[in-house]
């Protein structure tokens, strides 16, 4: 696919991806605000055929600016223009516009109440055709439309994975330190269509996805225990994964959604433990003395990373799914904890306690460590399903707690858009 | 925190949707459905899912004993002497009221992660436990619980306030 494109498309590309592509430091390095950035002028003209084409170039452009690759233009200050030129732009029209690439298409108002968007990427410059596709959609739905349009015209000129058309779980977070109200909340990644999934009576915390993105686990404080909860989202259905007393606590979906791995607190010794999803009884995966806490699968299921102070302190250790070989993995300064499996398999994410708090990645069998951020607590990383984004939370010194999003290549971290504070992001897989 | 906690109150904030979309009730299985499961003997008495507090005796074992709370180091779960001195007390209350139970409950600052901080919670209340055990209490008595760091009394972000977050506080319950 790269080699198709040209001219200055091809030329912010080859920028991003020979530096990107660079074999990291042996040593853990800092690379906050760093990184390389390619910079796409894009055009992002209000979609003909309906009204409502010039809200789906509105997403599609706040989308492609979310990524740190593109300037959009559009579709403020620019024209639109007639359907047929949908597929057949006026290649120059966009050039003297400023733009090296272009997202067009149109909107076609079904008779039977869905709409269809027909969305193409061009690249001006060279003036040719990148991809189309069209994507159909209730009406209601029609930002999930616009999502898988900016999502084609992403992962075209990136070379990634889609991640825009997905959803974000998280504990929003209100009130005072000292008696906060905590609910799980649900969004679309771009901070839309947000909503309750708990109603606060209770503290909840460590929402995450399944792997289809339609159930959450999480932990919830029930009669005075922590205890993790199964919850079908769409539903509203929820059910007790360990039944009776146990204090249970960080639960993970394994890859294929049927079993569950948590921690289990009990005689001030915290272990992990394996469940099947619907119920049943637990298998014990790790014995040492200590807290063996935030369990999480590599994406072939075969392993299991999670955080041990078997050693003394918060250490990275890496087993396979049946609890054999343990071993750690984490040896650079300072603690480790929370680590994350990328859904690319290559990379861990975690949290690196040094003082600060801060979000770094490291390769798959430890080493090549990087700092991705700089707050004084940033914790909780949660993969984009193209691996090239972390999110996490970051707690302000003395004040509340907010979630950002980071390049795993470094860059800036980005605010992601929450109606109050919150913490404890989990990013879905990417929606069908 | 200290008001009283229904299991009702819990289940239905666990189980309803903030959205206007009507959600059926949830399937939280109650106490007679719950098995015995797990590596634990506290793990599976049913009675602890429905706990409720108790404010008058809650504050006479604070008068009588001092304190219903222990404090503990940075990432810290040993009893110190002032919190084994506490704990004495607590005890000889415990011992002279025997129709309560007490949820040790056990608390981390905020500079910590959240998942590790639940299981230190959980090490600092079993460190109590096993304190009070020590006293005579039985262990029938005593539920261990962490709100990891989930439920500071202290809002600053500093030394100070830290300190008064590590801890475990002794509550009341039937």
């Amino acid at each position: 696919m790269r080699s198709m494109l040209k001219s200055a498309v091809l030329t912010a590309l080859l920028l991003a991806t020979g530096a990107a592509a660079q074999e990291p430091p042996p040593v853990e390095v800092d690379i906050v605000g760093g990184g390389v950035k390619s910079n796409i002028t894009i055009a992002v003209p209000a979609m003909p055929g309906a009204a409502v084409g010039r809200d789906i170039a509105q997403v599609i452009a706040s989308d492609l600016r979310s990524t740190g690759m593109f300037t959009p233009i559009g579709p403020g200050g620019i024209a639109s223009y007639p359907q047929e030129q949908a597929a057949a732009p006026v290649f120059g029209q966009w050039r003297a516009a400023g733009a090296s690439a272009l997202v067009s298409g149109y909107v076609d108002q079904r008779a039977d109440g869905r709409l269809t968007l027909a969305c193409y990427l061009h690249d001006v410059t060279a003036g040719r055709a990148l991809g189309n596709q069209g994507f159909t959609v209730t009406a209601a739905d029609w930002r999930r439309a616009a999502h898988k349009c900016a999502d084609l015209a992403y992962s075209r000129l990136s070379g990634h994975g889609a991640f825009l058309d997905t959803r974000v779980v998280y504990v929003a977070e209100s009130g005072p330190k000292t008696n906060r109200l905590k609910r799980i909340a649900i969004m679309d990644s771009d901070g839309s269509n947000h909503r309750y999934l708990t109603a606060g009576k209770a503290v909840v915390t460590m929402p995450r996805f399944s792997p289809r993105g339609d159930r959450l686990v999480y932990t919830g404080m029930l009669a005075r225990k922590p205890r993790v909860f199964v919850l079908d989202i769409a539903s509203g259905r929820e059910r007790l994964l360990v039944p009776g007393g146990a204090i249970t606590f960080a639960p993970r979906f394994s890859p294929d959604g049927r079993r569950i791995v948590f921690s289990w607190a009990n005689n001030g010794n915290t272990d992990i433990y394996v469940v099947n999803a619907d119920g049943g009884v637990p298998q014990r995966l790790t014995t040492a003395p200590g807290a063996d806490t935030s369990p999480s699968y590599s994406p072939d299921g075969s392993r299991i990373v999670f955080e041990s102070d078997r050693g003394g302190t918060q250490q990275l250790y890496v087993m396979s799914a049946n609890g054999g070989g343990q071993r750690r993995i984490s040896f650079g300064g300072g603690r480790y904890a929370s680590p994350v499996w990328s859904p690319r398999g290559d990379l861990i994410a975690f949290t690196r306690i040094a003082g600060s708090f801060n979000i770094g990645v490291m390769s798959a069998s430890g080493g090549n460590a990087r700092i991705l951020t700089d707050g004084w607590q940033d914790e909780g990383p949660s993969w984009a399903p193209n691996g090239q984004f972390v999110m996490f939370n970051r707690i302000a010194r003395g004040g509340g707690s907010t979630l950002y999003a980071v390049p795993v290549d470094g860059g800036t971290a980005r605010r992601m858009p929450t109606p109050q504070d919150g913490s404890d992001p989990s990013w879905s897989p990417l929606q069908n | 925190m200290r008001n009283t906690l229904l299991l009702a109150a819990a289940v239905i904030a666990l189980g309803t949707a903030g959205c206007a979309r009507r959600t059926p009730p949830p399937e939280v299985a109650g106490p007679a459905e719950q098995a015995p499961v797990g590596p634990g003997g506290e793990a599976v008495a049913p009675g602890d899912v429905e706990l409720t507090e108790l404010p008058a005796q809650q504050a006479d074992l604070i008068a009588k004993a001092g304190s219903d709370t222990v404090y503990f180091g940075t990432d810290e779960y040993s009893l110190d002497a002032s919190a084994q001195a506490t704990l004495a007390a607590q005890a000889r209350w415990l011992l002279a009221n025997p129709n309560v139970r007490a949820s040790i409950e056990g608390h981390a600052d905020e500079r910590g992660t959240r998942e590790y901080n639940m299981a230190l919670g959980e090490r600092r209340a079993n460190a109590a436990k096993d304190f009070l055990l020590s006293q005579g209490i039985p262990e029938s008595r005593l539920l261990v619980t962490s709100w990891g760091k989930e439920r500071p009394v202290a809002a600053g972000s500093n030394e100070e306030a830290w300190a008064q977050n590590r801890r475990a506080v002794t509550v009341l319950v039937r």
